[in-house]
């Protein structure tokens, strides 16, 4: 099995603070990490990889710091890591990231699954993996918390979706994007900590990819942000405070009078 | 698709969804929103939908409630949602038609589906929308969405493809209602045998039997770490109990195993915005609020008065859950008795 775990660092979302002024985000202090999904991401290659044999490569693409991410995938137990890093890539929305991404999946050749986070926790998006299968024009399964079998070029796959589970057969080669249920991850080992240190990263430009040039980065393109602002807070709480029972009886009358004058009752 | 001179598109159309032939709820809130843009722009608005035998009354409420058109394209193999062959359909539509503006909900179902499409079509797609509006000069759609947890709301355009495709949040406006004497066209066609192919096969639908999903309820009550220990669970399903809501979980809670994960709501979890949100105990991290803070109405009750949640709430008791949640329930169960009474 040959595993393709597209990874994205993000900043650590505890921390994110917004400047009230400017209505931007605070960057200066905060930590970056490997986008929270991904680990399960990870985590589940690796757990492929101990049943099946075979290697796990964590791929990303972003600026140089980003191989920071791709080290601690390495920690974790990833056999390997390739960043994806030019002025080229910059500026891409999720169709022009999938493009790339699809390209590094066609270079890295005979990889049986590329296996997502569902979605990274500061774009919000789900879009890319669901992207990736398409550019490849590989089968998807999206939503996967279980993976319930893994054998004859086949994966038999639970998908978390309204009102249940759907579970599906797919063939291979294909694409996974998964929710958290779907494993739960191991930290880096002091041994794999090492090993990362000393990996050496391969950095693969545009040049590097069988790609068109005018479909990678903010060319390639086709949504752009004209705006960002800070969403106007309408709410102001009303806050009542409950210590004894009087003052808790007449708190919960303020509240089921609230949600009668609104007609939620 | 460039925006090219060859080319004229035309239009605005929803993706309708239906399970086991019938038209979902979410299909009506599409409609809303698309009425509104085909308005601005003075176009049509058509819906299409894919399916094995789809209800024909929930097509012709389609058109009750807004469409002017209804493409429904129908075979076997679209009984269960499977990416190839939905989007081979879907494909079809977009060859068939050239809209204008494709609007899908931000359900598991549009957030695979417009992505696989949206790349093959070049087009762009902006996810989970909370707000659609034109430009005023440039005719071009306007899609407005949270973003890094909600903390910014960034608006979104795709000047030069086409079609400009967006999902939109479940339940970020109310569905659109019946108009008395509407008409409009219903096409039903057959799917083309030849697209219906694919490498990914539907084996089962396992249902979940709690009576309320939390991606569909109006009404959602969710436990935090204040709960304390897993079996005080039960105060916050008693008063879900007594509002008729689903119960959901912060991730502190699923963490702990005192809720399974499909009932956790954040950004590691599901995206909710019910007419009502009642937290108990639950802090209300960044991660949270990005899941629920669309929320209509929010009701908190937090021991501390500091506590995050109070920052999105409208109302809040500062005081003792263990307290505060069982009378609220004794309270709600007495409204819901005099309501019966009286009508």
């Amino acid at each position: 099995m040959r595993l393709v775990v597209p990874i994205k660092q993000v900043p650590e979302t505890d921390n994110v603070k917004m400047d009230a002024e400017t209505g931007t985000m605070v960057r200066e202090g905060v930590e970056a990490i490997i986008n929270p999904l991904d680990l399960y991401a990870i985590e589940l290659a690796l757990a492929i990889r101990e049943d099946h044999g075979g290697e796990v490569i964590a791929l990303s693409m972003g600026p140089a710091q980003a191989s920071t991410a791709l080290r601690e995938a390495v920690a974790m137990g990833c056999d390997s890591a390739v960043l994806l890093s030019d002025r080229a890539f910059a500026g891409s929305d999720t169709w022009a990231t999938g493009y790339a991404l699809q390209a590094a999946v066609r270079k890295l050749g005979d990889v049986d699954l590329v296996i997502c986070g569902e979605r990274a926790t500061d774009g919000e998006t789900g879009q890319v993996g669901p992207g990736i299968a398409a550019f490849l024009d590989w089968p998807v399964a999206t939503y996967v918390c279980r993976l319930e079998a893994l054998a004859d070029g086949r994966a038999r796959v639970r998908r978390l979706v309204e009102g249940g589970w759907q579970v599906v057969d797919v063939q291979l080669p294909a694409v996974l994007t998964v929710v958290k249920e779907v494993s739960t991850p191991r930290l880096p080992t002091l041994r794999g900590k090492l090993r990362a240190k000393a990996e050496d990263l391969p950095v693969w430009g545009a040049a590097d990819l069988d790609v068109e040039g005018d479909k990678l980065g903010l060319n390639g393109s086709p949504t752009r942000v004209v705006k960002i602002e800070r969403p106007k807070v309408a709410r102001e709480c009303r806050k009542l405070v409950a210590t004894d029972e009087s003052t808790t009886a007449a708190a919960i009358e303020a509240v089921v009078e609230f949600l009668q004058q609104r007609e939620l009752l | 698709m460039n925006k090219t001179a060859e080319t004229s598109w035309n239009g605005v159309f929803i993706l309708a969804e239906q399970f086991a032939g019938r038209v979902l709820p979410v299909s009506f809130e599409l409609l809303r929103r698309g009425r509104e843009l085909a308005d601005t722009c003075g176009t049509t608005l058509s819906a299409m939908i894919f399916g094995h035998e789809i209800c024909r009354d929930g097509l012709q409420e389609l058109i009750d409630c807004g469409a002017d058109r209804v493409v429904a394209t129908e075979a076997a193999e679209l009984e269960h949602f499977l990416v190839e062959p939905y989007a081979a359909c879907m494909l079809d539509v977009v060859e068939q038609y050239h809209p204008d503006i494709i609007l899908a909900a931000a359900t598991t179902t549009g957030r695979t589906l417009m992505p696989y499409v949206a790349v093959k079509l070049h087009a762009g797609l902006t996810a989970d929308c909370t707000e659609l509006a034109i430009e005023a000069d440039s005719g071009n759609l306007l899609q407005i969405r949270p973003a890094i947890g909600g903390n910014i709301l960034a608006t979104i355009k795709t000047p030069d493809h086409r079609p400009q495709m967006a999902t939109v949040r479940p339940h970020s406006t109310r569905p659109a209602e019946r108009v008395d004497g509407r008409s409009g066209e219903i096409v039903c066609q057959a799917a083309p045998a030849d697209r219906l192919a694919g490498r990914v096969e539907h084996l089962e639908f396992i249902a979940d039997d709690s009576p309320h999903h939390l991606e569909d309820a109006d009404v959602v009550v969710v436990v935090g770490r204040g709960i304390k220990k897993g079996e005080n669970v039960s105060v916050g399903a008693e008063l879900a109990e007594a509002l008729d809501a689903a119960l959901g979980a912060s991730r502190e809670v699923v963490d702990r195993g005192w809720l399974t994960y499909p009932h956790q709501i954040g950004l590691s979890g599901k995206t909710v915005t019910p007419r009502l949100y009642v937290g108990l105990g639950v802090s209300g991290s960044i991660q949270h609020l990005a899941g629920m803070q669309t929320s209509e109405t929010i009701v908190a009750v937090n021991t501390d008065a500091d506590a995050q949640i109070f920052q999105v709430a409208d109302i809040g008791i500062v005081g003792d859950l263990f307290e505060i949640a069982p009378a609220l329930t004794a309270a709600l169960r007495q409204v819901k008795q005099d309501n019966s009474t009286t009508k």
